[in-house]
């Protein structure tokens, strides 16, 4: 893609990890470049920790290399890597007090006791824990630990910086902080991270590109934004927020467009580069915010269906509907702002929902 | 409910009485100034107790036991910390039945291995000395020892190795600067428990001891002469209180080691 840029600062090339009969990761390859915030994404037991695992050396692949800044390390065990993790369960040595375990890897270097604490103080200024040198370890919140795992790694200057699902053990508002906080602070470091997450909104929020994993094979990667416009898959599609799916038919297919007949919304010449033989039936894709509830009777607005409401789910900002679309067996989400005077409608509703050519994606690989 | 409690209760009380009060009757005749273990009680006296200080062959008995116990419990105590760690951390083939193994003879009668191991000691031609008693302790103190120790090796998160290594530590150095601080705890508690087992023995060291007999085996020798029954008496006293001593300070570093695996990486309430 980027081939005027230097090698990757991690390149995974073909990696199998079977563990007896069960294939944990199925021939992975994947560049990860320098500086880059990266997230592996994907629900649980596709994957993602064990190549994690395999990046930081706790794990060694059954087949295939791992090279992290043209080296490589594929046999090389974890404490000679120049990566360094934050654990789930964030691992702080509850024997030791905050400064000790920020400095625990600084110990081999055999620095001089100055500089020992002003890389400590440094690390600890770097996460926002000034002055927490002295604490027990177990006398920290969720946070705190958090940030001191973080300093910990940190304070080794690592090539890498891996963190093994950081935030699932946060409550929702301190999560949310700490997103924005990990980009600040990967952006301040100028580290190469690698988030391992089950959470789509968090791998939008904090990456740079992400690679999205079901069942140990690598589904799609790319930027947050080419995801969730562009799916490779329908798992993908429904895998990141929510993806309406409605059949369709390829009537003609060409270089710069290609023209389907969708179930009830009709024929529709698309603009994709696709080519898909003739007949072909394909997923047409639609995300609740492309489509819109019509609530005055406007005759004008073209492209729209009837459907009743079956449902809805109020979110105070936004509120979710699921409708029926009449004369269908297909059920829709569509989400509307609630804006000021906007009703809100009520399961049972009739109403008008309009969409638009340019907000509908082809699904041809389901 | 009310009387099925009175009944339990009761039974309670019964069953104490009975497995405490020949233990509670040693006391009382150390204190008397009787040579002669009848009641009525005659008169209250520490002579006894001073008479311990002018015996010779029983502080040898003593020195012999205090050495025979320090070793025991060291050897058992490393033998288990092996153990522990390799049944809590690797699997390998047949590991439960090698386990079950280790752990027999706690369930063993005593006068059968003290009597196999005299028949080994004396086909492999090794004279009976304080060695072949600890050799013998060892054998049945190192089962405790895994007991305790696996216990606090199972609790021990596996990522805090794993982030020792991350930070770049090899496994010796992990081993040393994570896994021993933290179940230091433990290993102090399995190395008291050991030493008071090794300490109060008497089958095994009746079999095994040569001439450097231990305390429990010089008092049998020494329940011959009823002038020196009261003195027996005194010293049975003593015994007591140091066994019940080391094994609430076992039980104490026991409890610790568990609260601090148990701490993991929960933010819950400090430690102590």
């Amino acid at each position: 893609m980027t081939s005027s840029s230097k090698k990757p600062m991690i390149e995974i090339k073909n990696v199998e990890k079977h563990y007896g009969q069960v294939v944990a990761l199925d021939g992975v390859s994947l560049d990860i470049r320098e500086g880059e915030f990266f997230s592996l994404l994907g629900p649980s037991g596709c994957g993602k920790t064990t190549l994690l695992r395999i990046i930081s050396g706790f794990d060694h692949p059954t087949s295939g290399c791992v090279f992290i800044g043209n080296e490589n390390m594929t046999n090389i065990p974890a404490n000679l890597r120049p990566t360094n993790m934050v654990f789930q369960s964030y691992a702080i040595f509850p024997h030791l007090n905050v400064a000790d375990n920020v400095g625990y890897g600084l110990k081999k270097l055999r620095l001089k006791k100055e500089e020992f604490i002003r890389r400590v103080d440094q690390a600890l200024a770097l996460v926002d824990l000034e002055g927490f040198g002295a604490r027990e370890s177990n006398a920290l919140s969720g946070g705190q630990r958090q940030r001191v795992a973080l300093a910990r790694a940190l304070i080794m200057r690592p090539k890498v910086l891996l963190l093994d699902e950081p935030l699932s053990a946060l409550d929702k508002k301190l999560r949310d902080a700490m997103q924005i906080e990990l980009r600040h602070l990967q952006q301040t470091v100028g580290i190469t991270f690698v988030l391992v997450t089950h959470d789509q909104e968090e791998a939008l929020i904090m990456s740079d590109r992400i690679a999205v994993m079901f069942d140990g094979k690598i589904a799609q990667v790319d930027t947050p934004e080419a995801l969730y416009r562009r799916p490779a898959n329908k798992n993908v599609a429904s895998f990141i927020g929510v993806m309406n799916f409605i059949p369709a038919k390829v009537i003609k297919s060409d270089q710069t467009s290609l023209t389907v007949d969708i179930d009830t919304l009709g024929r529709v010449k698309l603009a994709v580069n696709n080519r898909t033989a003739k007949g072909t039936v394909v997923q047409i894709g639609i995300r609740p915010e492309m489509l819109t509830i019509i609530y005055d009777d406007d005759k004008k607005i073209k492209n729209t269906f009837k459907a009743t409401v079956s449902s809805r789910s109020y979110y105070g900002d936004m509120t979710y509907y699921d409708v029926i679309i009449d004369g269908e067996d297909i059920t829709a989400t569509v989400s509307m702002r609630n804006t000021a005077g906007r009703p809100i409608l009520q399961p049972g509703a009739k109403t008008r929902v309009s969409w638009g050519v340019e907000s509908l994606t082809v699904i041809t690989n389901t | 409910m009310e009387r099925k409690s009175n009944v339990l209760i009761t039974y309670t009380i019964a069953y104490l009485i009975f497995l405490y009060a020949p233990v509670f009757l040693l006391p009382i005749f150390a204190f008397n100034d009787s040579a002669i273990i009848s009641l009525p009680l005659s008169g209250f006296t520490f002579d006894w107790f001073y008479m311990l200080w002018e015996i010779k062959s029983l502080h040898e008995a003593l020195y012999n036991s205090t050495m025979i116990a320090l070793f025991s419990a060291t050897l058992s105590t490393v033998l288990g910390i092996f153990a522990a760690r390799a049944a809590s951390r690797y699997n390998f083939p047949a590991k439960r039945s090698i386990m079950a193994f280790i752990m027999l003879p706690l369930v063993l009668p005593e006068i059968i291995v003290g009597v196999a191991l005299l028949v080994v000691m004396i086909q492999l031609g090794l004279s009976l000395s304080a060695w072949t008693v600890i050799i013998g302790h060892v054998l049945i103190c190192t089962p405790f020892a895994i007991a305790i120790l696996s216990s606090a090796f199972n609790s021990f998160d596996m990522s805090l190795e794993e982030a020792s290594m991350d930070l770049g530590e090899s496994k010796i150095g992990t081993f040393f600067r994570v896994i021993l601080p933290m179940v230091a705890p433990g290993i102090i508690s399995s190395f008291l428990i050991a030493f008071t087992i090794s300490l109060d023995e008497f089958i095994i060291a009746f079999f095994l001891t040569g001439t450097d007999v231990t305390l429990p085996v010089y008092i049998w020798g020494q329940l011959r002469f009823p002038a020196r029954l009261p003195s027996i008496m005194a010293l049975g006293f003593l015994m007591v209180i140091l066994s019940l001593v080391l094994l609430l300070t076992a039980e104490y570093f026991r409890k610790r080691s568990l609260r601090f695996s148990a701490i993991k990486n929960a933010s819950d309430e400090s430690m102590f």
